[in-house]
């Protein structure tokens, strides 16, 4: 138990069709963080987190290369059933992430795999999903679901495995405010490493102290969420635009709490 | 189309059946009704009266029922082409030379046809697709083939839900065309629907990764079914196969 | 062309039933490693997208219309043996969530439509491959003829069917011509629509297209320091060369045809049955197969109907093997001129 929570060191990345995603990548996530991932679309950024447990790049026989740490752990094959475990992927469209025939069977397939059974497994389940407050819908179909609690029992499928890094993908896209704001609620509840790609800044800014920057498959700025968001000629440089009469200098953010 | 498929959602003695138990029974009656002579009218009247029942049983709208019996169309005009294409003696019918064999295979072809689909609307409309599935695992299908199915099912409403979004958008952009133009509109928007669809594929085989997936699928866990179960369950099949018995022994 | 139920005779439906799951399980051992590889899920998108695209209906002519069946296309997608499994889960599906298609048909549905439309669309397919120009987009081409052939193929399965165990004695040459006739116009409609799809995924995602990816080019890597490197991509499944797929496939064309045959002669044909049963079958049996293209082969009546029934599933089958030649040897013709 050394070492922060994820560390990547210069990390390329090839799509089979020829399309370079990342080309050299470098960060660090201490133990306990709350990172917003910010960046126009096409910037590499879903490629960046799809690399975290393994499912792209060189060690999911793709073409690439650099060095990724998770925990200390380095991300080797052997090691996958590990990382997976320890690092939780919420996939930006529900629907990709829920793919069982009902919830409770979608929320139980993380902890199967990884052994449990019976007792444990329903305690698991029922666990997770009162994380977000779904309790009550665990036998129905996905997609009987409104898409907010959709995107609720994805949280809770990967909630089920106790991971210790969560990572989203656009977390708060498509969802109506009371859904955002409740969504917010649960994930400023949870004591996990969180690392969130967004579009929705003040969403960034309420929720990650810290943000990193990525365009053209680079990270081009890593810092206070509040200092990148306040610098106009940064934002501009890489498409990215506060909502109208939002001031990132005069709204609360998470250092507060 | 919903991923429901023709699901009623009411509960009925037949909607609780076990789902292996009532696709075993399907099949049996299907089978019995399929051996039956054809010139054994009686025996085909049993087998609808006995369907009849079960769908009274299953407290489903007759609606419904009929409604879903449209499949069968095509092979409804084929059967009724045959008393005329037919070969072998001719009766007179209304003035019509129709062939006897004809006439009896449009009657064998009708018969067992409508009797097939009001069996199967039976099946599908007292089981969920989650049911179904568990019920095929229980027959010991391939875990593969219940795994791409389960996947299939899951994902038919997003498949057409996408396909439905992609014609409205066309439509709502002013889009006539002739024949061949809306052939090739039409291909175009499928192309498109097969990227986004083996898209989705690739995600969702990532998010199954994530979560630990090594190649096999979770057992959906359904308990087998009791002795009384199957009994109960099949007690029109095996009823029809008296009867299919019986139209063979006794003959006409 | 869901066949219902008690369309053709339990004899029938049962030696279907078993080419189905022969066929089936011979798909998911080969079919293994992709499978493993891509994922069930991959398998299931491409048959819910399969299901979705048999709704969208195409006119044929005389005021009615066709729909896609997919087999060619789903071949060329993702390769012959997951498309088996893809078309017949489809054809699972609909049987048993939509009550379309006779559970006791299922065999024969699935022979006809899951297994002959991929089975015939993909040896075109390669053959075809083998004479284009060596690059992705000769998929086009090569699928569009496969989609074209594969529905009247699977046409004249169902008429050899018919003639093994049909239920009532109809001329066999009008019932080909016919069925032939007409879905040589559904495929068309096939061919078309086989066309432009793959034509928009060689243009957006040329990795996706299964009997195109041992044409794909070498990729171009820049790494961090801005030096470039070339690797070649990801080619999970080699390709086998068309020959040895061809040879494969006309032998077990073959043995289907023959397990056909012999099934249906092992067991009492219910034509004949129904024919005793009425007193009739003396007077059928001056049936008129005169005339029809199966006349030369000695078969009249119905005292034949086995040696009809064999006779035509091997001829089907030939059929299929000279019709893909050909276009293949035409094809390799034009490219020389």
């Amino acid at each position: 138990m050394s070492g922060p929570a994820i560390q990547v060191e210069r990390l390329v990345f090839a799509y089979p069709d020829g399309r370079q995603a990342l080309f050299g990548v470098d960060f660090t996530v201490r133990r306990g963080e709350r990172v917003a991932l910010l960046g126009p679309n096409g910037a590499g950024k879903t490629t960046l987190v799809l690399h975290l447990n393994g499912i792209l790049g060189s060690v999911a026989g793709g073409t690439g290369s650099g060095r990724i740490q998770i925990g200390g752990t380095g991300l080797h094959r052997d090691h996958l059933p590990e990382i997976r475990r320890k690092v939780g992927l919420v996939f930006q469209d529900p629907d990709d992430q829920l793919f069982m025939p009902t919830v409770r069977d979608d929320v139980a397939f993380g902890p199967a795999n990884l052994g449990l059974r019976g007792a444990e497994l329903d305690d698991r389940v029922r666990e997770a999903l009162v994380q977000v407050g779904m309790q009550d819908h665990a036998d129905l179909a996905p997609h009987h679901l409104s898409f907010g609690q959709r995107r609720r029992v994805a949280v809770a499928t990967v909630l089920a495995m106790r991971p210790e890094v969560l990572v989203l993908d656009e977390p708060s896209s498509n969802l109506d405010p009371a859904s955002r704001r409740e969504l917010a609620d649960i994930l400023t509840g949870l004591d996990v490493t969180l690392l969130m790609i967004t579009h929705d800044l003040p969403y960034a800014l309420q929720l990650c102290e810290r943000s990193l920057l990525m365009d053209d498959g680079r990270i081009v700025a890593d810092g206070r969420t509040r200092e990148l968001l306040g610098d106009a000629e940064l934002m501009s440089a890489h498409r990215l635009e506060l909502p109208y009469g939002f001031d990132p200098l005069s709204v609360p953010g998470p250092e507060g709490r | 189309m919903s991923g429901d498929g023709l699901l009623v959602a009411v509960d009925s003695k037949i909607h609780r059946v076990p789902a292996q138990v009532k696709l075993v029974a399907l099949f049996v009656f299907v089978l019995a009704v399929v051996s039956t002579p054809a010139a054994s009218f009686w025996a085909f009247a049993l087998y609808a009266v006995l369907l009849v029942g079960a769908v009274v049983m299953a407290k489903l709208p007759a609606l419904v029922v009929s409604r879903r019996l449209a499949v069968e169309t095509p092979f409804i005009v084929f059967a009724l082409l045959l008393p005329f294409v037919a070969t072998g003696p001719t009766i007179d019918v209304l003035g019509l030379e129709l062939s006897r064999s004809g006439v009896l295979g449009a009657w064998n072809v009708l018969a067992k046809g409508t009797l097939g689909v009001v069996a199967a609307i039976l099946l599908s409309a007292t089981t969920g697709p989650r049911e179904l599935l568990a019920g095929l695992e229980r027959l010991r299908l391939p875990a593969t083939l219940i795994a791409i199915l389960s996947f299939m099912v899951r994902y038919l409403s997003v498949v057409s839900d996408d396909l439905h979004r992609m014609r409205i958008a066309r439509e709502s952009r002013g889009y006539v065309g002739g024949r061949a133009g809306h052939l090739r509109a039409v291909a175009g928007g499928v192309g498109a629907l097969f990227v986004r669809s083996f898209e989705r594929g690739e995600r969702v085989h990532l998010a199954m990764r994530s979560r630990g997936y090594t190649g096999r699928m979770p057992l959906l866990g359904e308990v087998g079914a009791s002795r009384a179960q199957w009994l109960e369950g099949l007690t029109i099949s095996l009823a029809a196969v008296a009867i299919a018995v019986a139209a063979r022994v006794v003959g006409l | 062309m869901h066949v219902p139920d008690g369309f053709f005779d339990a004899p029938t439906s049962i030696a279907t039933g078993l080419i189905a799951a022969g066929a089936v399980g011979f798909s998911l051992q080969r079919a293994n490693r992709e499978i493993r590889e891509t994922g069930p899920a991959l398998a299931g998108l491409t048959a819910a997208f399969v299901f979705a695209v048999q709704m969208v209906n195409f006119p044929v002519g005389a005021g009615t219309s066709g729909h896609l069946l997919g087999g060619a296309l789903a071949a060329a997608l993702v390769g012959p043996w997951t498309a088996v499994l893809v078309m017949s889960t489809v054809l699972l599906v609909q049987g048993l969530l939509f009550a379309d298609g006779g559970l006791t048909a299922l065999g024969t549905n699935i022979t006809l439509m899951g297994l002959i439309t991929v089975l015939a669309g993909y040896f075109v397919i390669r053959a075809l491959l083998t004479v284009l120009p060596r690059r992705t987009g000769s998929v086009v081409p090569a699928a569009t003829v496969g989609a074209l052939v594969s529905v009247p193929v699977a046409a004249l399965a169902f008429t050899g069917l018919y003639a093994i165990g049909g239920a009532v004695d109809i001329p066999l040459g009008k019932l080909a011509t016919a069925m032939v006739g007409w879905h040589v116009l559904v495929g068309i409609g096939e061919a078309v629509i086989t066309a432009a799809v793959l034509g928009a995924v060689v243009a957006t995602r040329p990795d996706l297209v299964y009997a195109a990816r041992h044409l794909q080019q070498d990729l171009v890597l820049v790494d961090a320091d801005g030096n470039t490197s070339t690797v070649s991509p990801d080619k999970p499944i080699a390709a086998k060369p068309a020959g040895r797929s061809l040879g494969v496939g006309v032998a077990v064309s073959l043995v289907i045809a023959g397990a056909v045959s012999l099934l249906a002669s092992a067991h009492p044909d219910g034509l004949e049955f129904v024919g005793a049963e009425l007193g009739f079958d003396s007077a059928a049996k001056d049936s008129a197969v005169a005339g029809s293209p199966l006349a030369d082969y000695g078969v009249s009546g119905i005292g034949n109907a086995q040696v009809s029934g064999a006779l035509a599933g091997i001829i089907g089958v030939l059929v299929t093997i000279a019709v893909g030649l050909a276009i293949a040897k035409i094809a390799s013709l034009r490219k020389a001129s």
